[in-house]
């Protein structure tokens, strides 16, 4: 099917149509004025994400030694004391191996924090909004600050003193970083 | 074809090998009952020497069902008391159950045996406070209700949905006692109806600088995908219907984002909120999960797009063949890139391969229906399936897709399945032919 470029689609719908539009493309992507404006309120509550430039981390601060006892008493029980994990629930500490990432190769070693995400930023975004899952959103900025400090530290990407905040949590380089790479798959005959 | 390679475990079915799903015993021993209860059923729709009212656990029914009155009309209407299809089960909050692929006819997966994958439960969701947030890079931040919605023009299509992970358990764990719903049960294809998610980006006004949506979900995983604005503006849809009802909870209820030929995750269930983004979020079930590591010392990330697929679905595990003769081979095929071209099969492990009729409508990104006719001769051979679609992506061997997806790969499994037909008709998955 052949449609308008879809900026150009927009720009003709700035409008609320007055007259129903008739043709598919126009009744898809026309203005109908439903739903009402966002208050600022409604978007704060909701608007949790963290993204690698920092963009939504809140104020507070915590490192490995302040996120040790949250570990203890809120993660440990799943993960393991050590963040080993066990067959439930995923490990999250180990860099092994020390070289390489040979993850796509075989089986022998497991996906970690240290030896696979490539974020920091992640860790925080995900602890906050489902972690634990017996009480998902219920941890404040400093208990995740310190628990993300405490993983990032036995996961030896930060110094065991480091202080994570807003400020450091996004300048924290992860181990695995430059591995990842876009989807170069395209359909055709060659298969990839 | 090679025979040696198969593996005879009978027993319990294979664990989750996701580290997220929970394993749970005592499911998986429910799991072992429904197993057998499919067994039966498809026993019973060869032609073989076991007759269902000759079981005593039968369900009682009229001698002759012309000389009694039927029962009564009702207000929702049961499956046949002989029939027992069931999904698979497992894990409790971070789940999965499987549809049993090799119990269904046609297309259209009935709703009830639909599979689920949800990431910290089933969320239960009143429709009269459900709303969906729709900000960010945009001119006007709006809030929908579920009325709203149902406002806007709606847009019924089908199309197919499946969990990249699906088959795993053949790729990771394989052995000869599986079924194509343990192997590629999680895939399933329904219509579905609801808005483009462009004509709501039309009504906020999206600015130029987005190139990136956020989707959530909520639920108590608060699911989050970052998903191309293209694909938004493309054929992304809001649906509240599924099969012409309302969305069950466990798909999402009471609006799931659909995005046709994508993963399954991408397409976040019980969704409150779009933010349109200029960079992905990097949530970690696209960083941590749903990556795909490669031989190469890489990982492949927002690889949206499902794989061209096939498998057969009769006969398979469990099935046992009757009196050698003619019998009908049928499977199904889907291809997130589109339509599916071709669907080839072969009765000799390969060696050779016919087409099969696809059954019509084919429609893009949507299951189809393939059948060929084949006449047994009694002999052992090894049955496979191999489909093509628009583009001319066909599926790769087995050891085409270990040499360039890797053995430890995670997602994306799109390899030819095979099926073993034992000379006493007994058929088994494949795992090395």
């Amino acid at each position: 099917m052949t449609r308008l470029p879809w900026v150009l689609a927009l720009a003709c719908a700035t409008a609320v149509a007055a007259d129903p539009p008739t043709r598919d493309d126009a009744i898809q992507t026309a203005r109908f004025g439903l739903g009402r404006p966002a208050t600022a309120e409604e978007i704060a509550a909701w608007n949790i994400d963290v993204n690698p430039s920092g963009d939504g981390l809140p104020p507070g601060r915590g490192s490995a030694a302040d996120g040790a006892k949250v570990w203890a008493a809120k993660c440990a029980a799943c993960h393991g004391e050590e963040g080993e994990g066990n067959e439930r629930y995923p490990r999250l500490v180990g860099r092994e191996p020390e070289q390489g990432f040979p993850f796509g190769r075989h089986l022998k070693y497991v996906r970690t924090v240290g030896n696979y995400w490539p974020y920091a930023t992640t860790l925080y975004d995900y602890v906050y909004r489902a972690m634990p899952p017996t009480a998902p959103g219920s941890l404040a900025p400093d208990e995740i600050y310190g628990v993300v400090a405490w993983v990032l530290a036995e996961n030896r990407v930060i110094p065991a003193d480091a202080v994570m905040d807003a400020g450091s949590l996004p300048r924290v380089r992860m181990p695995a970083r430059d591995r990842f790479v876009d989807d170069d798959r395209t359909g055709g005959k060659e298969f990839r | 074809m090679r025979g040696d390679g198969i593996v005879r475990i009978i027993g319990r079915m294979t664990p989750h090998p996701d580290p997220d799903v929970v394993a749970n015993p005592a499911r998986r021993a429910l799991l072992a009952g429904a197993a057998s209860a499919g067994a039966a059923a498809i026993v019973a729709s060869f032609p073989t020497a076991s007759v269902g009212s000759q079981d005593p656990a039968a369900p009682q029914v009229p001698e002759d069902a012309t000389k009694v009155p039927g029962g009564p009309t009702t207000a929702q209407s049961a499956r046949s008391a002989f029939e027992r299809p069931a999904r698979t089960p497992i894990g409790q909050l971070t789940g999965a159950s499987y549809t049993p692929l090799q119990d269904l006819s046609g297309t259209i997966t009935p709703t009830d045996l639909w599979f689920e994958r949800h990431h910290n439960g089933v969320a239960q969701i009143d429709p009269a406070r459900w709303r969906l947030l729709l900000h960010g890079l945009v001119d006007r931040p709006l809030v929908f209700t579920l009325d709203d919605l149902r406002r806007f023009p709606s847009v019924t299509r089908i199309y197919f949905l499946e969990c990249s992970g699906n088959g795993r358990n053949g790729y990771r764990a394989p052995k000869a006692e599986l079924s194509p719903q343990q192997i590629d049960g999680m895939s399933a294809n329904a219509e579905w109806t609801g808005v483009r998610v462009a004509t709501l980006l039309a009504e906020a006004g999206v600015r130029r600088t987005a190139r990136w949506t956020l989707a959530e979900g909520g639920d108590a995983a608060v699911l989050s995908r970052s998903i191309p604005l293209e694909k938004m503006m493309d054929d992304a849809l809001l649906v509240y219907a599924q099969n012409g009802e309302p969305l069950r909870p466990a798909a999402g209820y009471p609006v799931r984002l659909l995005l046709p030929g994508w993963e399954g995750n991408t397409c976040i269930k019980w969704i409150r909120r779009i933010e349109a983004i200029a960079e992905p979020n990097m949530s970690r079930d696209e960083t941590s999960r749903y990556t795909d590591p490669l031989p190469n010392d890489t990982a492949r990330r927002f690889s949206f797009v499902m794989d061209v697929k096939s498998t057969l679905t009769r006969p398979t595990f469990p099935a046992v063949l009757g009196a050698p003769g003619w019998i009908e081979l049928s499977g199904l095929a889907w291809s997130g890139r589109g339509k599916i071209a071709q669907v080839d099969v072969s009765t000799d492990g390969g060696r050779s391969w016919a087409p099969a009729q696809l059954q019509p409508p084919v429609l893009g990104k949507a299951h189809v229906r393939f059948t060929r006719m084949w006449k047994w001769d009694g002999r052992r051979t090894v049955l496979m399936s191999r489909a093509t679609d628009e583009t001319g992506a066909a599926q790769p061997t087995l050891a085409e897709f270990r040499a360039r997806r890797g053995l430890g790969t995670d997602y994306h499994f799109n390899y030819i399945r095979a099926w073993v037909v034992e000379r006493d008709g007994r058929v088994f998955y494949g795992v090395e032919v």
